[in-house]
């Protein structure tokens, strides 16, 4: 019933992009001593941990839960065991844990499969033992595809001589037993798994609910069941299809975060496997293969590749350190020998990259490594009875405080390992440098690395082409005017990528009718919830575009040879860097050039044949010895015409790794075609290690020659700033699948493909999503073609002298097809100003009619009849229809006042919503005008910047939306340049009035799917009464992220197309990435259906939908709801001028000139005309449909079709939206569309109790002191009764210190979240993450309990992501902060005693005083309020990124006055021995602070100062 | 690109016009020099919208925005360059196009419109200036030759493209001068014939033969064409006039505006004519019946032969100074223009209705008019009523009929070529240009029936694209929309 698609495909799904995330925790022996008592505290943590796992739409059904612990040898020697057979000594023997299959044939023949498998590898198989399980403690979807469990047991072999060896033949018979289950002949041959298979561990685990666990296996009950150690994790999917396997942990890790790289990991693994030899192994090496079977988790895999590089000899945290490295940039401090360590091991692995909280094994020891962003929390403590405890969350077994002996984290890129055989934890340091120390690492790579930039001048140097040459080049290439004018002139000019604004409103490649290069047929993939994008500006340390090329040795060993390979500091090479590339000769690097041209006199079919032989040299080059390939379209003349570059370097490339040669070669372009940055990501996802596109430095040069440039740029300088530019482009690229460096980026194909067809996917871009078919090698072929006739035209023709005009980005009658265009602007503000219904008609037939021609998936579609018509009259009123509609998001900021508040009142006096947008809302707007209406924006949004998020803001709203992605540019900030934050925006916002405010690319509240559930849990808090959204963009796997979203308990899952528009946005982002509403809402819809969590759940759509028929497909494909923003806003008046971004809209609406704004001319009724036509356009389409109600209408893909224009063009024949249109076969009782409300839990809140004893305070005022105990469980502490106060109170809220709450314990996330003015909380213990998120007002003190021993100062007190976007309130912390303190801080005062890494990032306002260190990138994004920090080690400098702030002493009185109070009450409150120390010796200590003071911050306060002295002066 | 703040930093400022006093005395071009700053801050007006209305409103798909901003970067002959990539004959748009490209230029939304027509004007004048705008005959010949029937802006333009792909073109034109309506029907004051034979030249000298004086279907059959030519394209332009139809004007003294204007013309190309034939309004009362450009036309050439008083009457009712929320932007604002002839005098009157004319001795003395309204009927329609009572007449010597074309000439070409016609009597085309009669194409008002001298070049342009792409299976000419924007 549930969950139908079992992990097969269906409709749009794939079961590859499920996602998961969790709760993780370990708890240890520090010596290695054993004891039933870890295991049970294993559970406890579980347990304690519920909160981060989830439910699908069977409440008692978990998505999964398990414990890894050490082989438990006397419980099986114990008669409790009941094994009718002997065992041999411990680790001479080893436990499968295994799932079976649950009809016997099935059951039987794989059993038989794992008896004669051990047998035939000359192991002893002992025997089964039925593990006892209680099928009633699960829920009844977990329950109706429970395997059988069953553990069998396998005694080692004669002829094994050590432990380790019979490890090894362990992992062999399993890869065995997984490779024969996968081609034999079961009915269910999913149902079949090993969960472990070793003589050390053991994994108990299922699709359980992390409190059925130990009620589920019996074994875990008995006392005599030990370990010293227990891995749990606890699993929230974003997806639940009945899946028993998919629970974690995996053999020897457990994992919570994401691996993005995950496809490129695994295809360089299959791309190794050819060049692996191992001693050890011998030929058991070949059953090892694939050593990451596909269609595998992310966690899955990386446990795979774990398991093999364990199997090389290395030892646990060496794995770890190769899988996972540090970050390794310019800007990061770290010694030689462990620079060299990395760069070293970078010779033969790619990094494994992606937010990631990693907790593994050997058997023996334990390690723990955090990415390098530290995304995700790992808290531990270690008590003085030796028990560690790490976990997600601090606080998740009970401890008594007096025993801790500290309390810490493990630091970003930091690892952390338990050695019970050298007693107890080791360091990161130490474990490092004893690993760095290992090998000459440093000499190896100093004899072999060779460094491009050390190479001698080998030619190549520019020379400018004749300008008929060039030209022809260009049109060979598909240059338009634009390329020129648009894209190479800004980024040759400025050294950036050029910015737009508005949306995509040109036909998919696919649908149009000019040729297309093919690099527009893949669209980007990006970070959405279950994984952050990164901001490769404000953490740039991070990132590294560092590319290597030459071939990659032998895995298992460690030579000098292994750093025989070319090192590049970029991957773009300009002429010059190729000749020297191409002019190499030493040992072992190797370069050849080879041709991709195809002769044009030839008939159809050439590149097809030219690849085939283009595969054939290269093959041949690589039996030559060829390290470097070199694939180069040089040469394009009358007869011959270049394969598409990306055609040609993605088929070479997968032809290797098919081959399994694909790491004895490095991959070069040298092409034409590329020319901006998708192009060169593209390349670079598909295989290429470096591009040299020798036609855009041609281009550059002809443009210089032209003196398109100010003198000051010549080639060079234009040359280099495009280079510069593109890289800040590639980063931004890989930043937005949350992935830092070019290496793993190299490869990954982050892409899904729209219109290309499943056979040229399979062949040349293999694995590459492709849902809807589409072309085939003939069009890229027909294309290729026509560029080369427009270059080359035949004899009597002469050739055209210009470069087509384009019109991709700005439309041109001659160019691209847009769907706005003067004709449709013109007609709808007709239609809308003069209520106009002939004209509504005009403008959608011509919306209507260009789509079926040309722009849109929608427009493939047709309404197929069936249902008898129905009289109109019979029809759902168009009043009760547009309650369904909303605008979009638009900040104010990015649009004017008046603008703003013009689709509010529409709106409101239609019943439908307009959308705050990010920019917070002046409170004047909650109370209703004097004629009544209304100016306030229902949906209220909470996006990554939080501005002016208050808790005033939450409570006046019927919709709270949190923004994850937006069409535009999904993956990525924003940026509102300061020339738009005038007064009024800046009092909006909480920030300063001519100072940029910067989004950041993640919430730095949400790096996963449940940290995604504790935002919704938090907003629903503040304000109950509202819908609580989840803005998604579409791409492939967005299904299983709104199922994600309706298990977190979203109320409205929005599904973005790629078209919506923005205010600012770099072009590429416009252009490459996302995908059309149509594919993510019918996933969604497919999805949410197939897994029964539809019902509960809205789902609305939005992306350039204008009429009455694009609302009706989008409500035929799951649409509860749609937006229309960009129709909205030409309604009131805009021209689509695409100048958002520079503030200079002639018609008023994205400007805040003041004078601009006056030309404002829209009106709330324009928009409502235009609604209302909509609605009765709708009407009459349901009419003739047979539907009455929207309700019925929605989901019903079934009636619609493909339409018949599909098959009669070439380039549209291969499409096959059958896909699109799968309905899933479920019961009559699963709803399809919105039909009850979610349950949220509120009144099992800890603030129901809060607001209880709160009476008196909120009714009158009256001050109210009270003491509670906390745990981590009671989440969101506060936030409930700040709601409340601001529903009662507004803006002001109470009279400082009403409420006082006294807490005892350790707080759950999301502590004192929107506290509000009046309240104060005292918390003696300590807390998680996001703590104080959005405080608007109220007091938090922390200390450490009385009892504890510990220095307070030397131990971490809260967790990461403190203060996040608060506008308000004071904290006083004894203790340390983790990670992001302060992040978006736009009002708060704090003082804390030390914290981690990128502290102060992206603040606007308020104060932060430090009191002890600080990790790096301190300050970075910081553009306003100030930062006091006290540096007495003298390191601070280097600590902080000063590229926005200015470093300086304390001199000023004032600043001296205020940073003196603020300790003082940071002593008065927390009794900090620190704060005491700094005081008692002020005139010391203060030459010791350093004041960050943001450049943009002083600038504005300088001119505000100026402009008081001349006031001043001149009164 | 170009100046960000540029519409809000400078103001619309058009050239200036000559004084009225010194352009009355003669047929010069009545705009003196505009200096090349003056031009640079007026394309930096141009806003570079991502939607350029103007590009769209142009008939030919000006690039408009693009030309702006190379001017405003100093970048004049890529600007000309642009400029001519859409468009043949820049300096006869320049000049006299009503330019329904600045009606829908965005900055017109609210402000004053961009002076996108005197832009254009400053570069193409500036090309020849500068010495950049030469004979560019193409690189290669097809051997297929082209007969183009009319050497109006439509014939021409077709001949212009046509020879650009390297056919072989010849055009036939029955007057003794190339350029149609642009020669003979323009007054001087503006546009100066040296403007279009310097053109012409050019054009000659990239391998077009005219022939002049040549009347196909009276000269030769028509059908000749059809043997010695590949194809043909027929641009004779809309050339029978619409008459009043009332009493009396048949008398001596009415006259239909083009007979006016072309002899005026001719005139100021030195030709003399018999002093009985010469229409001389010196010291005349004369009356305008028609309020188009025309119209204006018979207004500025009355005043520089020396008027003594001119009106001009216009059927329809005063058309309103600003658009009226009704006829938003972007669509062609019907509002009150005054053209450089205005300014220099006459009396213009609306809603008036000539009932007849009356005189003696065959000559005309009298006109009779009355008042009209304009009511709307329920289905939009607009009828008229005459007033009652406001009958009235006017003493007057000279009456020129401004009444616009019906549709070319039947006789002679088109019937000896049997060309279907569409129910206005103008030829029919099908979506290719095509005539009924195979290989034989039309352009122009010859086609579409009166029109702007821009759709006249963009109907020739399309046409050419048209006939290369029927004589070599391809074409690589531009095609042009000849859909009507809005």
């Amino acid at each position: 019933m549930v969950g139908v698609f079992k992990g097969k495909p269906f409709g749009l799904y794939r079961p590859e992009y499920e996602h998961a995330a969790c709760g993780v925790g370990v708890v240890a022996n520090t010596k290695g001593v054993s004891s039933h008592d870890i295991v049970e505290r294993g559970i406890e943590v579980l347990v304690n941990l519920a909160h981060r796992g989830a439910a699908g739409a069977d409440p008692e059904t978990g998505d999964g839960a398990g414990i890894l612990m050490q082989m438990p040898d006397s419980f099986f020697r114990s008669d409790a065991a009941g094994l009718g057979f002997d065992l041999p000594a411990l680790h001479e023997y080893a436990v499968g844990m295994t799932f079976l299959p649950r009809d016997d044939a099935g059951r039987t023949q794989c059993e038989n499969l794992v008896e004669a498998t051990v047998a035939s590898e000359g192991q002893r198989f002992l025997g089964w033992r039925d593990v006892p399980v209680d099928p009633s403690a699960i829920g009844y979807v977990a329950r109706d595809c429970q395997p059988t469990i069953r553990q069998f047991f396998v005694g080692k072999g004669e002829g094994i001589t050590d432990e380790s060896a019979f490890d090894r033949k362990l992992y062999v018979i399993r890869k065995i037993i997984e490779n024969a289950v996968g081609t034999a002949d079961l009915k269910e041959p999913d149902e079949f798994y090993i969960c472990s298979l070793s003589p050390k561990v053991m994994v108990y685990k299922g699709l359980l609910m992390a409190y059925q666990v130990k009620d589920f296996y019996k074994d875990l009950a008995n006392p005599a069941l030990t370990s010293s150690f227990a891995l749990v994790h606890s699993r929230f999917s974003t997806n639940t299809l009945g899946s028993w396997k998919l629970a974690h942990p995996y053999r020897y890790i457990v994992h919570n975060g994401e691996i993005n790289t995950v496809r490129g990991n695994t295809n360089w693994m299959i791309a190794r496997e050819k060049s692996m030899s191992s001693p050890e192994f011998g030929d058991d090496l070949q059953k090892l293969f694939p050593v990451i079977p596909p269609s595998q988790s992310d966690t899955a895999s990386l446990d795979n590749a774990y398991e093999l590089m364990l199997h090389t000899g290395r030892p646990l945290h060496h794995v770890m350190m190769s899988l996972m490295p540090e970050a390794t940039g310019e800007r990061v401090q770290m010694s030689q020998e462990k620079r060299d360590f990395y760069e070293y091991h970078a010779c033969m692995m790619e990094p494994w990259d992606g937010p990631a909280l990693v907790a593994f094994t050997d058997g023996t020891r334990i390690g723990a490594v955090l990415d390098r962003n530290g995304l995700r929390p790992f808290r531990y403590i270690v008590t003085d009875d030796d028990m560690l405890v790490m976990a997600s969350e601090t606080g998740v077994v009970e401890t008594d405080p007096s025993k801790v002996l500290y309390r810490q984290r493990i630091y970003p890129g930091r690892m952390f390992l338990l050695d019970p055989e050298r007693g107890g934890i080791v360091d990161d340091e130490t474990i490092k440098h004893e690993l760095s120390a290992a090998q000459p690492y440093g000499e190896w790579l100093k004899q072999n690395m060779v460094y491009l930039r050390d190479l001698a001048d080998a030619g190549g140097h520019h020379e400018q082409m004749d300008r008929s040459e060039l030209v022809d080049l260009q049109q060979a290439f598909g240059y338009t005017q634009e390329d020129l004018r648009l894209l190479l002139e800004p980024m040759a000019l400025n050294g950036v990528e050029p910015t737009g604004s508005m949306g995509n409103d040109v036909p998919l490649a696919v649908l149009s009718d000019k040729p297309q290069p093919l690099f527009r047929y893949f669209k980007q993939m990006f970070a959405q919830v279950s994984n952050p994008p990164l901001d490769g500006i404000r953490e740039e340390l991070v990132t590294s575009v560092d590319v290597r090329l030459g071939a990659q040795q032998n895995i298992f060993d460690e030579t000098p040879q292994h750093a025989r390979q070319l090192k590049l500091d970029g991957p773009l090479l300009t002429d010059e860097e190729l000749a020297k590339v191409k002019a190499l000769d030493v040992d072992g690097i190797k370069p050849v050039t080879l041709s991709t041209l195809f002769r044009v006199d030839t008939d159809e079919g050439e590149i097809e044949r030219a690849m085939e032989a283009l595969c054939a040299d290269v093959d041949e080059a690589l039996a030559n010895g060829a390290s470097i390939i070199v694939l180069s379209d040089r040469g394009v003349d009358a007869l011959h015409a270049p394969i598409p570059s990306l055609l040609a370097t993605a088929g070479i490339h997968h032809h290797l790794v098919r081959n399994g040669t694909r790491t004895k070669v490095g991959l070069v372009v040298e092409s034409g075609e590329p020319r901006e940055t998708p192009h060169l990501a593209a390349l670079i996802g598909y295989g290429a290690n470096a591009v040299n596109p020798y036609l855009a430095f041609q281009t550059l040069g002809q443009l210089v020659d032209d003196d398109i440039f100010p003198a000051s740029i010549d080639f060079k300088t234009a040359q280099k700033n495009y280079i510069k530019a593109s890289y800040k482009g590639l980063v931004k690229v890989t930043a937005k699948m949350g992935i830092s460096t070019v290496h793993s980026y190299h490869g990954a194909q982050i892409f899904e493909a729209v219109g290309l067809s499943q056979r040229l996917v399979d062949k040349y871009f293999t694995w590459t999503p492709s849902r809807i078919g589409g072309i085939d090698i003939d069009v890229i072929e027909d294309d290729a073609r026509k560029w080369h006739g427009d270059a080359f035209p035949e004899a009597d023709v002469p050739a055209n002298p210009d470069l087509p005009s384009g019109g991709f980005y700005q439309w041109r009658s001659d160019g691209e097809y847009h769907m706005w265009n003067p004709d449709t602007v013109a007609k709808l503000q007709y239609a809308a100003q003069m209520n106009d219904v002939t004209s509504y008609r005009a403008f959608a037939e011509l919306a209507n009619t260009y789509e079926q021609r040309a722009a849109t998936i929608r427009g493939l579609l047709s309404f197929t009849g069936g249902n008898d018509p129905v009289d109109i009259t019979e029809v759902e009123p168009a009043s009760e229809i547009v309650k369904r509609f909303a605008t979009g998001a638009i900040s104010l900021g990015s649009i004017s006042r008046e603008a703003h508040e013009s689709l509010a009142i529409a709106m409101n006096r239609i019943g439908a919503r307009s959308n705050s947008g990010e920019g917070g809302e002046d409170y004047h707007r909650y109370v209703p005008d004097a004629n009544g209406d209304r100016r306030v924006s229902t949906i209220k949004q909470v996006a990554s910047g939080r501005f002016g998020v208050t808790t005033n803001y939450l409570v006046n709203a019927t919709d709270l939306q949190i923004k994850m992605a937006q069409g535009a540019k999904p993956g990525e900030g924003g940026q509102l340049p300061g020339h738009k934050v005038d007064k009024y925006i800046g009092w909006v916002r909480h920030s300063t009035p001519g100072v940029e405010l910067i989004s950041p690319p993640p919430h730095h509240d949400i790096y996963s799917i449940e940290d995604l559930a504790q935002l919704i849990h938090d907003l629903k808090n503040v304000n109950s009464d509202a819908r609580i959204h989840v803005k998604l963009v579409a791409e492939v796997g967005v299904g299983t992220i709104a199922a994600g979203v309706s298990k977190a308990h979203g109320d409205v899952v929005l599904i973005s197309g790629d078209t919506g528009g923005t205010g600012a946005s770099p072009e590429s982002s416009i252009k490459y990435a996302g995908l059309p509403w149509e594919l993510g809402l019918a996933e969604a819809q497919q999805v949410l259906v197939a897994n029964d969590l539809r019902g509960r759940i809205v789902v609305q759509t939005d992306g350039q939908i204008k009429t009455g028929r694009d609302v009706a497909i989008a409500l035929m494909l799951g649409a509860d709801e749609v937006g229309i923003a960009t129709a909205s806003l030409v309604t009131q008046g805009c021209i689509m001028l695409r100048k958002c971004h520079l503030n200079t809209c002639s018609v008023g609406i994205a400007t805040q000139d003041p004078e601009l704004r006056q030309r404002f001319a829209g009106d709330p009724q324009h928009l409502i005309n235009y609604f209302m036509f909509v609605a009765e356009d709708l009407r009459e389409i349901m009419a003739s449909l047979g539907f009455r109600t929207v309700a019925e209408m929605i989901g019903r893909a079934d009636k619609l079709t493909t339409a018949e224009a599909v098959s009669h063009w070439k380039k549209t024949r291969g499409i096959d939206l059958t896909p699109m249109l799968a309905v899933a076969d479920v019961p009559d009782t699963v709803a399809r569309h919105n039909v009850t409300t979610q349950d949220h839990g509120l009144e099992k809140a800890l603030d129901q109790q809060l607001i209880q004893r709160s009476q008196q305070a909120l009714a009158r005022k009256i001050p109210t002191e009270f003491s509670l105990p906390i745990n981590n469980s009671n989440r969101t502490v506060g936030a409930m009764l700040s709601g409340r106060i601001a529903k009662q109170y507004g803006e002001e809220g109470l009279p400082f210190d009403t409420i006082q709450v006294n807490f005892n314990g350790s707080a759950g996330q999301s502590f004192a979240a929107f506290l509000a003015k009046g309240v104060n909380f005292h918390l003696e213990g300590d807390s998680n993450d996001y703590f104080g998120k959005g405080m608007s007002g109220g007091r938090i003190v922390v200390v450490p309990p009385k009892e504890a021993k510990y220095v307070p100062e030397e131990n971490v007190i809260i967790g990461n992501v403190a203060l996040y976007g608060a506008t308000g309130g004071e904290v006083f912390i004894r203790g340390l902060g983790g990670e992001r303190f302060g992040v978006r801080n736009s009002g708060a005062l704090a003082v804390i005693e030390g914290i981690g890494d990128h502290g102060c990032e992206y603040m606007t306002n308020g104060r932060v005083v430090v009191l002890g260190d600080v990790g790096r990138n301190f300050a970075a994004g910081m553009s306003g309020g100030l930062a006091y920090v006290l540096d007495e080690a003298g390191h601070f400098e280097s600590l902080c990124n000063q590229e926005m702030v200015d470093l300086e002493s304390v001199v000023n009185a004032d600043d001296i006055h205020e940073l003196r109070g603020l300790i003082q009450k940071h002593l008065k409150y927390t009794g900090s021995a620190n704060a005491k120390r700094v005081l008692d010796d002020w005139d010391q200590m203060l030459p010791k602070f350093v004041k960050v003071y943001p450049r943009d911050y002083r600038r504005v306060v300088d001119a505000q100062k100026r402009a008081n002295q001349e006031f001043a002066t001149s009164g | 690109m170009g100046k960000i703040t540029g519409f809000v930093d400078f103001n619309r400022e058009p050239p200036e016009r000559r004084p009225v006093s010194q352009r009355l005395q003669d047929y010069q071009e009545i705009y003196g020099p505009w200096p090349e700053e003056a031009v640079r801050d007026q394309g930096a007006r141009c806003m570079n919208c991502a939607l350029p209305f103007c590009h769209r409103g142009c008939p030919l798909g000006n690039l408009i925005p693009d030309w702006n901003d190379l001017v405003y970067k100093g970048r004049w002959k890529e600007a000309l360059a642009a400029l001519h990539t859409t468009n043949n004959f820049p300096e006869f748009t320049g000049r006299i196009c009503p330019a329904p490209c600045e009606a829908s230029c965005v900055l017109a939304i609210n402000e004053q419109p961009v002076t996108i027509e005197y832009i254009e004007k400053a570069i193409s004048d500036k090309g020849y200036d500068e010495g950049w705008t030469t004979p560019n005959p193409p690189s290669k010949r097809t051997g297929k030759k082209v007969a183009v029937i009319g050497s109006g802006p439509s014939g021409l333009a077709a001949a212009d493209q046509l020879n650009r792909a390297g056919h072989t073109v010849t055009v036939f034109e029955r007057n003794e001068y190339i350029g149609g309506l642009l020669t003979l029907g323009i007054p001087d004051f503006k546009l100066d014939k040296q403007v279009i034979e310097r053109r012409v030249d050019l054009m000659r000298a990239e391998g077009i033969d005219f022939q002049t004086s040549t009347n196909v279907g009276e000269d030769f059959p028509a059908t000749d064409l059809l043997d010695s030519y590949d194809s043909v394209c027929l641009t004779g332009g809309s050339t029978i006039p619409r008459r009043l139809g009332v009493e009396g004007e048949e008398l001596d003294g009415v006259h239909v505006a083009m007979d006016y204007l072309t002899q005026q013309n001719r005139v100021n190309r030195g030709q003399t004519s018999l002093a009985s034939d010469r229409i001389d309004a010196a010291g005349k009362t004369v009356v305008v019946l028609g309020g188009g450009d025309t119209g204006a036309d018979c207004l500025g050439t009355a005043h520089r032969q020396g008027a003594e008083v001119i009106y001009q009457y216009e059927l329809l009712s005063e058309p309103p100074k600003e658009r009226p929320t009704t006829n938003p932007w972007p669509y062609w604002p019907l509002i009150l223009r005054t053209s450089s002839a205005h300014e220099e005098g006459g009396i213009r009157d609306y809603s008036i209705l000539t009932k007849s004319f009356s005189g003696s001795n065959g000559k005309l003395e009298t006109l009779h008019a009355v008042r009209i309204e304009w009511e709307r009927e329920e289905s939009g329609r607009m009828n008229m009523k005459e007033i009652p009572g406001t009958e009235f007449d006017v003493q007057v010597d000279l009456v020129f009929l401004a009444l616009g074309f019906l549709h070319p000439q039947h006789e002679g070409m088109l019937e000896q070529l049997g060309v279907d016609l569409d129910p206005r009597g103008n030829v029919r085309a099908d979506d290719n240009k095509m005539t009924s009669v195979p290989g034989v194409f039309t352009a122009g008002d010859m086609t579409r029936g009166q029109s702007l001298v821009v759709w006249a070049i963009a109907e020739g342009r399309e046409a050419a694209h048209c006939i290369d792409k029927y004589l070599m299976g391809s074409s690589n000419l531009p095609s042009v929309n000849l859909r009507m924007f809005a």
